[in-house]
């Protein structure tokens, strides 16, 4: 272990300041990182982590402040001198281009690459680094045949062939299986040996208590603190993380007929995918009312399918589709809908939402034959107002009916979302990936919102990547794999290691010793 | 049908595809850096109008060949410094461009209707020395049809072989991430539209220079588009651009064979031969999901704070 409080710096952030439009991203923020060390960038959502290091790698530049590198200050207007001072990075929604190969991405990143491509020269670099660190991967592959995690290694591959010392990740573990991450870490430590510097940055306690060396803890787009990693424990971090204490969630025991007309049935339900996709087979599901029905997998392996076919946006080419008792088996969306079945999307800024258009106007969106006054000449806004109002009361959320979606964060769109989609009394609710992407807050806030709708009795199939989520949320906890369901569990009876493995197709190896 | 008329209608099917071809493979180019140039018909316009201008002024062939070339790369910073720097609307960008194409090749073009000039001096195909006079002025080619296979095996070359190629492929899919890797998508996007409009102007010149030997309004009776439509029938690849031009030219001079052997049909309805190919194949195409197409084609860069 160095002994960093006599060694400068390999780069130091002094005072750096960055304004966007609407907010201060980052105010006057100084930040020493280390070589052979891993330093952990902590904060909510929104707290200025991902901005500092764009900055940092060139990609936006500083309103105001100084880095430096070894000590001497230097200037990075753009990505191209990041490159030059050794820094490299890896933005959260991973920027490796499909269409390419894994040799061709990771070319483009090379400092030294000739004028003529040699792709037998590109690949024999490739395949050298990536034994060294236990990063295999086929560089004539295409990069959109590759799962997320083997992405993960091409960029990290990508970063040690361009040469860089630093490394910086923004949340690599967000998409990761449990084992994917450990492996992760496993890579990080061998380059920490080797000198690196690695920044890593994250909302996930757990994570940077595992692996960091030293932990810096944004808020609001100041340094809220900095710990070594023998200083920190759980409590200071969600302290130093968050203003007020957390309340955790209140779950009630619910109330369920086991015997009553199931909200939602599936019934063999088989559907057909070119391309990309993952076919569904042979999917038997029942939701009952009052019940939450988790569904676990890694992403890709027919999450969406699923939620398409209840939703009515994907056709099932067998099988069928029941709503309370009631066959409707490849009816439209509008049809769902009307019948009360609600969606809240991964992704609510391009699913769920229209940027440009205020919130009031996105609220009435799902429910226009609703609000349509005139024969559909004139909307009854007063009416979408109060309805809000009512749910956002009971849902403690803040809402501002005049602001422009996109203008909003993404833990607020996100609310905005769930208030719409849970105004109505829906029956049954589809969540997919609820909280991915949102702080601890929005998260909480979020999977509350669920709680309740579920006393009120509506049914919920909640997809999810997060498992601690799952086994906390779920009645029912199903494991989709290949397009299938390979495993029905009651939460306590089971553990995460073993939801783990069948998410990832792989036997279960040991039991419950986690 | 005798041998020589479908040796015709191949020799014909060459000599009015090769302009195709140029601009197809020039727009290959732009689409791949993430452009569509809808305003190609008003380049190739300027361009063949302006060539066949200086041919007639200079009396010199290359000279007027290097001019549509040049305009034609010129005539594409237009479209360039609207869509990069102005971040204006692709669509909206071309269109405009082409209607000023058609006016200012109108204006340029008009002192030399009716001009004569020497074309572009013909060579016979190797080894074709032996065959009688008919057949041998059948595969007589000017040195743009000579060039223009080698001309796509380069811009292959270019595009999948070069470090620039690679660069410029990774703006027209994703230009953050050509950003990150150190390169200006700006200056890529720029550079590609110049090469582009370069072969597109070749292709112009082919047209009034070497195969028609004359200007009048409007010649290229659409090319632009369905230049457009070839790029999309190849797949954004340039080798596959060949057999699209050969394809579509070669519907027309079957369609001119049959109108000149007499065949029944209205001669309007055999004219539209070549578009309903065109249509036929989009619709094919347009079924298979994985077009290929540059993930970030039409889309504006913003650039970053």
């Amino acid at each position: 272990m160095p002994n960093p409080q006599n060694q400068t710096p390999m780069i130091a952030l002094r005072g750096v300041t960055k304004r966007f439009p609407m907010t201060l991203a980052n105010d006057h923020i100084d930040l020493d990182i280390f070589g052979s060390e891993i330093h952990a960038l902590l904060g909510e959502n929104g707290a200025g982590k991902s901005t500092l290091m764009k900055i940092l790698f060139g990609f936006y530049r500083a309103d105001a402040g100084e880095i430096q590198l070894n000590g001497k200050s230097i200037t990075i207007r753009s990505p191209r001198d990041a490159h030059e001072y050794r820094i490299g990075m890896v933005f959260q929604d991973l920027n490796l281009i499909p269409a390419f190969s894994v040799a061709e991405n990771i070319a483009l990143f090379l400092p030294d690459l000739k004028a003529v491509l040699k792709p037998q020269e590109i690949d024999e670099r490739i395949n050298e680094v990536s034994k060294q660190y236990g990063l295999e991967v086929n560089p004539r592959a295409l990069v959109s045949q590759l799962s997320i995690g083997e992405q993960q290694k091409v960029e990290i591959l990508k970063l040690l062939l361009s040469n860089a010392r630093l490394l910086i990740l923004d949340e690599p573990t967000r998409v990761l299986a449990p084992h994917e991450v450990e492996a992760l870490f496993g890579v990080l430590d061998n380059l920490r040996k080797d000198g690196y510097a690695i920044v890593l940055i994250t909302h996930k306690l757990k994570e940077v208590l595992e692996c960091a060396d030293r932990i810096t803890v944004l808020r609001g787009g100041r340094v809220a603190g900095s710990l070594l990693r023998a200083e920190a424990t759980e409590e200071k971090l969600v302290a130093l993380m968050f203003e007020k204490e957390l309340s955790g969630l209140k779950i009630a025991e619910p109330k369920r007929d086991e015997m009553s007309t199931p909200v939602l049935e599936l019934r063999g339900v088989e559907t057909y995918v070119e391309g990309a996709g993952m076919s569904l087979k042979g999917i038997n599901l029942q939701i009952r009312p009052g019940e939450i029905v988790g569904v676990a997998g890694v992403s890709g392996n027919g999450q969406k399918e699923l939620c398409d076919v209840v939703l009515g946006m994907e056709l099932c080419v067998r099988g069928e589709k029941y709503l309370f008792g009631k066959n409707l088996t490849n009816r439209p969306v509008g049809a769902m809908r009307k019948n009360g079945v609600s969606f809240i999307p991964e992704n609510p800024l391009a699913m769920a939402s229209v940027p440009f258009m205020t919130v009031l106007e996105n609220m009435a969106l799902t429910q226009t034959w609703r609000y349509a006054r005139n024969g559909g000449f004139a909307m009854d806004w007063g009416v979408v107002k109060a309805d809000i109002q009512q749910t956002a009361k009971r849902l403690e959320f803040p809402v501002n009916f005049y602001t422009i979606a996109k203008s909003l964060s993404g833990g607020n769109l996100q609310r905005m979302v769930i208030l719409r989609e849970m105004t109505h009394d829906p029956r049954l609710i589809v969540a997919s990936y609820l909280t991915r992407g949102l702080d601890v807050q929005s998260a909480l806030a979020a999977r509350q919102a669920l709680i309740q709708a579920r006393e009120g009795g509506a049914g919920v199939l909640l997809v999810s990547e997060d498992l601690e989520e799952l086994f906390t949320l779920s009645d029912r906890l199903l494991v989709l794999y290949g397009g299938r369901i390979v495993g029905e569990f009651k939460p306590p009876e089971t553990d995460i290691y073993q939801v783990g493995h069948l998410m990832t197709g792989s036997k279960v190896e040991h039991v419950a010793n986690g | 049908m005798s041998l020589l008329s479908i040796l015709g209608v191949l020799s014909s099917a060459i000599f009015s595809g090769t302009s195709l071809l140029y601009t197809t493979l020039g727009e290959v180019i732009g689409q791949r850096s993430g452009i569509v140039n809808l305003g190609l018909e008003g380049v190739l316009l300027v361009s063949a109008s302006s060539g066949f201008a200086v041919t007639v002024i200079t009396g010199n062939p290359f000279l007027g060949l290097l001019a549509a070339a040049l305009i034609g790369g010129l005539t594409n910073m237009i479209l360039g410094y609207l869509v990069i720097h102005r971040k204006a609307n692709q669509l909206a960008s071309g269109l405009a461009l082409m209607f000023f194409g058609f006016g200012l090749s109108a204006l340029i073009g008009k002192p030399y209707v009716g001009a004569r000039i020497n074309g572009l001096p013909r060579i016979p195909l190797p080894g074709t020395s032996g065959l009688p006079q008919l057949y041998t002025s059948l595969f007589s080619f000017d040195i743009l049809i000579h060039l223009s296979i080698p001309t796509a095996i380069l811009v292959w070359w270019i595009l999948f072989r070069t470090r620039w190629g690679l660069g410029l492929r990774a703006v027209g899919e994703n230009a953050d991430t050509a950003f990150a890797s150190g390169r200006d998508p700006r200056l890529i996007r720029y550079q590609a539209l110049f090469l582009s409009g370069l072969l597109a102007g070749l292709g112009a010149a082919h047209l009034s220079i070497a195969y028609t030997m004359n200007w009048t309004e409007y010649m290229t009776a659409g090319r632009g588009f369905i230049a457009v439509a070839l790029v999309i029938f190849s797949r954004w690849h340039p080798m596959r651009a060949i057999v699209g031009a050969l394809v579509f030219s070669g519907a027309v001079a079957f369609q001119l064979l049959l109108q000149s052997s007499g065949v029944q049909v209205s001669p309007f309805l055999l004219d539209t031969i070549p578009y309903v190919l065109t249509i036929l194949v989009l619709i094919a195409w347009g079924g298979n999901r994985r077009q290929s197409a540059p993930a970030s084609l039409g889309c504006v860069y913003h650039g970053t704070e």
